[in-house]
This record gives structure tokens, sequence and C-alpha cells, in this order.
């Protein structure tokens, strides 16, 4: 074991080398800078490729493109660019392009507070581009969860052929902890085999295979057909590609095993949150059963596809669900579809750029078990 | 001059035909000069990539058997970027319009034209929006009349000459459809050349711009085309009418983007490129 103390920024930036990212282009934002510099630093000696473009909407272009020429490519931002990076992350979805985006959110909207943390980015990543499409959204609560799921993005996104959003926040971003993370693996040319003549290029099950590869093919945003040619029932086509990654993507084992159950087995208070406030949330559970009320704890290590089932069948023993996230209620809508009546659902929110606190969260949650809260939602509701 | 339909049938996709294009545009004058020069660089298909911004002239990916990248508005050059800088290898031309590049797209052209990196850029100017229906383009001439300048625009239009010269760009060049023994010279030229080149091509657009601005059909723009340029050694002199300027503006030799990346990695002990 070889202990170091690490920023979470920092464990991105290993968390993609180790997935094999061979391409990085970027825009400096707080709090999301550091993943850039340090792919500055790290990508030259490996023969990378690491780009600061001239604006985020440049970055995402330049991801799809390098992806296209073959490369594992990333790109990290924070509110503000992940609005800019909007159009192009709608053009990977329907153009079947892999590629890793990371949203380390800050307060806002616009320019907001950008160095405290918020997490007012969940609808963004499902719903930030216009027009339908798969959604993959993956979220970390330490150090070692921003590179783990660094690392399953790049897996995701390759085995889906989509782009992957990895939500952090301000404080998973730049806290350090100590973690013993390898060496990455030395720099590997990735390879692929030529497509046989006519095969699909598209398509849910085709194979992504980049420019200068076989045969040349045609990549566009507008709709079209398994060879990437426009016309004749290629809206259906695109329609039915989109829905079928998105079904697959529901379906993945590896998706539904990055929710994180923590003391649930026999818990009759249901917290759910991520990031940062997952936590703060942890050490609520704790409290909450010193104090003799049987908590737990959902850290959502995935947002999109919504993890229905695990929430779900977790509310199935609950009087409670409490739902702690640092925004206006946008992954409260999610928890309250899933749990579907059977417990009523409390949301304790915040949106200043604060953190909720362990003990904030404890006594909300006490508050909901003992129906307190139920009255306090009342009240709000009045108000 | 090869022939066509011989040499420069493995460029053009022909199942693609006919394209979207009007009759009389400008625009498949220009693929078929991408074609020919080509043909003449001998590059095989395959390790070329034509990357199209959103536009009628962003629709040339569609007719290459190259590789093909048709993206969204205005971030072609960004998408080539990332393309070429990840497979150098590769050839790589964006076939771009004057308002895809010039007024949504001006930020990536001049940093990519900074940059100095090894692509060769097509700039379809026709002065006008075509896709959209006539509006008003950051090309179109003082006086010209759009659909958003019925009464004649009154902004001074830009000159992608003299942007791409001061970002740094290493080949300039503008020429027409008029004269279709320059233009594929042009191409080839720019696609040889080590850097970042611009081949800016006054086309024709005789849906939009011809009626609204009462030039006419295709054949009277091409001769309004002749009229209106003059060449940049004193050929054409003496004409009546403000001309634009045609010809080799810059051509430098520069240290390319993808070298001088290749060099930053070397001075680290990374091995950077494809091949
Ligand atoms: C973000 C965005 N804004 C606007 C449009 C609509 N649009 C499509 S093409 C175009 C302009 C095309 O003009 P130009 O670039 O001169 O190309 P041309 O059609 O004349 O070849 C516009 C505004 C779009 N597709 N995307
Ligand atoms: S509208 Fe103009 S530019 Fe577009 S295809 Fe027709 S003639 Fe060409």
């Amino acid at each position: 074991m070889a202990l170091r103390l690490v920023m979470g920024n920092e464990a991105v930036a290993q968390g993609a080398l180790a997935a094999g990212c061979d391409f990085f282009a970027g825009y400096p934002i707080t709090p999301a800078t550091e993943i850039l510099e340090e792919m500055a630093r790290l990508l030259p000696p490996r023969g990378g490729v690491f780009l600061q473009m001239e604006d985020e909407l440049g970055a995402m272009a330049a991801v799809i493109g390098a992806a296209w020429g073959g490369a594992r490519a990333m790109t990290a931002t924070s509110g503000p660019g992940f609005t800019l990076m909007q159009e192009h992350i709608g053009y990977a979805a329907i153009t079947q392009t892999p590629c890793v985006v990371v949203d380390a959110q800050r307060s806002g909207p616009s320019t907001g507070q950008p160095t405290l943390p918020s997490q007012g980015d969940v609808m963004q990543a499902r719903f930030g581009t216009h027009g339908d499409r798969p959604a993959l959204a993956l979220t970390a609560s330490s150090v070692r969860g921003a590179y783990d799921r660094t690392r399953l993005a790049f897996t995701l996104a390759e085995r889906h052929r989509l782009p992957a959003v990895l939500l952090l926040d301000a404080v998973v971003s730049h806290m350090r902890e100590p973690v013993d993370l390898p060496p990455p693996p030395p720099p590997a040319r990735r390879t692929f085999a030529a497509l046989p003549s006519g095969a699909p290029r598209f398509g849910p099950r085709a194979p992504f295979v980049p420019f200068g590869v076989g045969e040349p093919t045609v990549v566009t945003g507008l709709a079209h057909g398994p060879t990437g040619a426009t016309g004749g029932g290629s809206g259906a086509f695109t329609a039915d590609t989109l829905r079928a990654v998105g079904e697959a993507l529901a379906a993945d084992p590896d998706v539904a095993a990055a929710v994180e159950a923590y003391r649930t087995e026999d818990a009759d208070l249901l917290l759910v949150a991520f990031g940062i406030t997952a936590r703060a949330a942890r050490e609520a559970v704790d409290r909450l059963r010193r104090e003799g009320t049987r908590a737990g704890l959902l850290d959502l290590g995935v947002l999109w596809p919504f993890p229905a089932a695990a929430v779900a069948q977790a509310a199935e023993r609950a009087r409670a669900v409490v739902v702690a996230e640092l925004n206006l209620g946008q992954l409260t809508l999610a928890v309250e579809a899933a749990v579907a009546g059977r417990a009523p659902v409390y949301p304790l929110l915040r949106a200043d750029g604060g953190l909720l606190e362990p003990e904030a969260i404890s006594r909300f949650a006490q508050g909901a078990a003992t129906g307190e809260a139920r009255a306090a939602k009342e009240a709000m509701a009045g108000a | 001059m090869p022939r066509l339909g011989v040499d420069v049938d493995c460029y053009l996709k022909t199942e693609a035909l006919p394209t979207v294009w009007c009759p009389g545009c400008g625009n498949g004058t220009v693929v078929q000069a991408l074609a020919l020069a080509l043909a003449r660089l001998g590059r095989p298909p395959e390790e070329v990539a034509v990357v199209g911004g959103i536009g009628c002239s962003g629709r040339t990916p569609f007719y290459v058997r190259t590789h093909a990248m048709h993206t969204t508005h205005g971030r072609a050059l960004a998408f080539a970027t990332g393309l070429k800088l990840a497979r150098p290898s590769l050839t790589v031309v964006v076939a771009t319009g004057d308002g895809d590049l010039l007024a949504i797209g001006t930020n990536h052209f001049l940093h990519a034209a900074r940059r100095n990196v090894d692509l060769t850029v097509l700039l379809f100017n026709n002065g006008i929006y075509g896709m959209t229906g006539g509006q008003m383009a950051p090309t179109t001439p003082e006086g010209g009349r759009t659909t958003t300048s019925l009464a004649g625009s009154a902004e001074r239009p830009f000159d992608a000459v003299e942007l791409a010269m001061a970002a740094g760009a290493t080949y300039v060049a503008r020429t027409t459809t008029f004269d279709m023994q320059e233009l594929p010279l042009r191409i080839e030229e720019a696609i040889r050349h080590p850097g970042f080149a611009l081949v800016e091509v006054i086309t024709q657009c005789p849906t939009y711009f011809g009626r609204l601005n009462r030039i006419g059909e295709a054949p009277e723009m091409l001769l309004w085309e002749r009229d209106h340029t003059e060449d940049l050694h004193g050929a054409g002199e003496g004409l009546a009418l403000p001309a634009l300027t045609t010809g080799v503006f810059r051509q430098e030799r520069r240290t390319e983007y993808t070298e001088a990346y290749r060099a930053l990695c070397a001075a680290r002990g990374g091995r950077y490129g494809d091949e």
C-alpha cells in the first residue's frame, strides 16, 4: 500500500489515464481546472494529445473529432461550460460517438458562486440537449470514487457508444484523501478491425470504427441510416437506435452496480443522495443509528439512467424517504417517481452555495421519520 | 488536366447524386474542383477526411467518397482540429460557408489559423445565408439585398483573407467558381501546404443572392464574378466596379501545429503520432 494524498480532480486525471485516455481538450473553469492542468502535464510524456481550446463548444467538438480519429477522448468543465457543450453532447449522442465529459458542478445559475459547490446540473445532464437521447451520468462521493467512476465512464461510453457524463461538485473535485492509486499503464496504441464492406456503421449493435480504418465512413448529426446516409426512413432508424441504446444502458449491470447501499438492509428511514451530500448523509445515517433510528442511505453513483429499481426496492420497507441535494429538487422528481407512493418523500434542499451538514441531514431525517417534516413541508407549501 | 469521370470518380459519391443543391448553385463546382485536386495529388480516399459545417456548403461531406463528417453550425474547424490531432496522417479538408465560418464560427477560424494546424479550409462565399433562405451574412456587401436587409445592408462586410492573414494562416488564397482553371490548382496547393490553408471561393447562390440583387441566374452570376474580381497581379485592372482581389496572398512556412506538438512530446519522452 502506498497511500498518497490525492485531490478529486487529480484522481479523475489518473482514472482517465488508467482507462487509456489519450486525448483531452478543454477550457479553464473553476472548479474543474485542475483536471485540465493535470492532463496538460500527464499526456505529452505519453504521446497523448492535450489541447486547450478557445471555448467549451470547441472543446467538445474537438473531443468528438478526436474520437473519430480513434482517440479515447475526454473534456472537463463546470456548469457554464457544460451549458455550452450541450449542442455537441447531442451531436455525440446521435452520431454514437464514445467520449467522456466531466462536469464539476458549481453554484449557479450563470457565474453564480464559482468556488462553491452545487448539484444543480442533474437535469442539465439528462435533458440539456434539445431532442431525446439516452443519457449516462455517473457521480462520485470520494476521491477513490472519482477515480473509479472516471474509468467506468470510459468503459460505458465505449460499450454503449455514447457521451458519458461524470458529475462531480466543487467539494469532491477539490478535497484530498489518502488513496492508493495504481500507476497508469504504459500508453498503448489502440487497434481497430476494419468492418466488412457495407457492414452497418450505426445502429444499436454496430461497432465503433474510426476514420482511417477501412472504408470511408460518413458521420452526420442529421438523422441517418446504418451507413450514415440520410433520407429514406432515417428518422425512424435514428429514433430506434437512440431508444435501443438507452434500453441497453438501463439494463447494464455495471450501471446498476454504481449505486452504493449503506446500511439499508433493515432501514425503515431511507436517505437518498449523491456526491458530497451523500458523504454527509453517510455520517447522518451513523448518527441516526446511534440514536436508535434504523436509517440507511442510497449513494447514487449513477443518476441517469435513474436507478429506479434500487430506489423502489429500498423504499419498500421505508416509513419515509429523504432526498438531500444541493439544488431545488431536481433529483427529488426522479426519486418521487421511483418511490411511487410506497413512502412519503421529503426533500432536504439547499441551493445557496452552502453544504448540507451531517447534523442538518440527521435532524431533518429524524423529523421525517416522526412526521415533523411532513408538517414542515405542508407549512412550506402553504407559505 | 485529368479528364473528368476517369480520375475523379473515386473521390465522388455518385450514388448520392443528385445533390440537394439548387440548379446553377456554385457548390458543385467547388466539390468537383476538390475531387480534381485530390486526384492530382493522388491521395487515397481512405486517407482523406472532409469535414463540413452546417449550411448548403456544409453538405459537401455527403458527396465525397472520403471519410466525411457533417458537423454543427460554425464548429467544423473545432471538430477538424480534434480529428487532425488524433490522427495526424489524415489529410483533413473543411467545407464551410461564409455564415458558418465568419459569423457563428469566427472564433474557431481565428484560433485554428493561429495554431497553424494542417487543415485546408474551403470557404464557399456566396455572400448570403443560403440554407436558411437568403438572410444577411457577415460577407454581404454594403448595399447588398437579403431577406433581412431588403433595403440593402448597412454593415461593412468581413474580408476573410484579411482575417486569415491577421490570425496567422500560412496559406491564403481567393478565387472564384468562374475560374475552373485556377480553383482546383489553389485547392491542390492548399492541401499540399503543411499548415493552415484558406481558399476563399467566391461562389454563386442564384436562388437568393442572384435574385434578390437582380443579378440573374447562374450564367449571369458567373459573369458577375468575373467582372467583380481582379487578379492580385494586375490582370483585369481598370474595372469600373469595386473589385475583390483574387490570387495567392500568402504562402509561407511556419512550424505546423502537429509538428510542434510532436517536438513538445518528444522533449518530455513521449512519442506522438499515428504513423
Ligand atoms: C446553432 C445553429 N444556429 C442556426 C442554425 C441555422 N442555420 C443553418 S445553415 C445557416 C446559415 C448558412 O449560411 P452559410 O454558412 O453562409 O452557408 P450556405 O448555406 O450559404 O452555404 C444557419 C443560420 C443552425 N443550424 N444551428
Ligand atoms: S440556396 Fe443558394 S447556396 Fe443553397 S443550394 Fe441553393 S443556390 Fe446553392
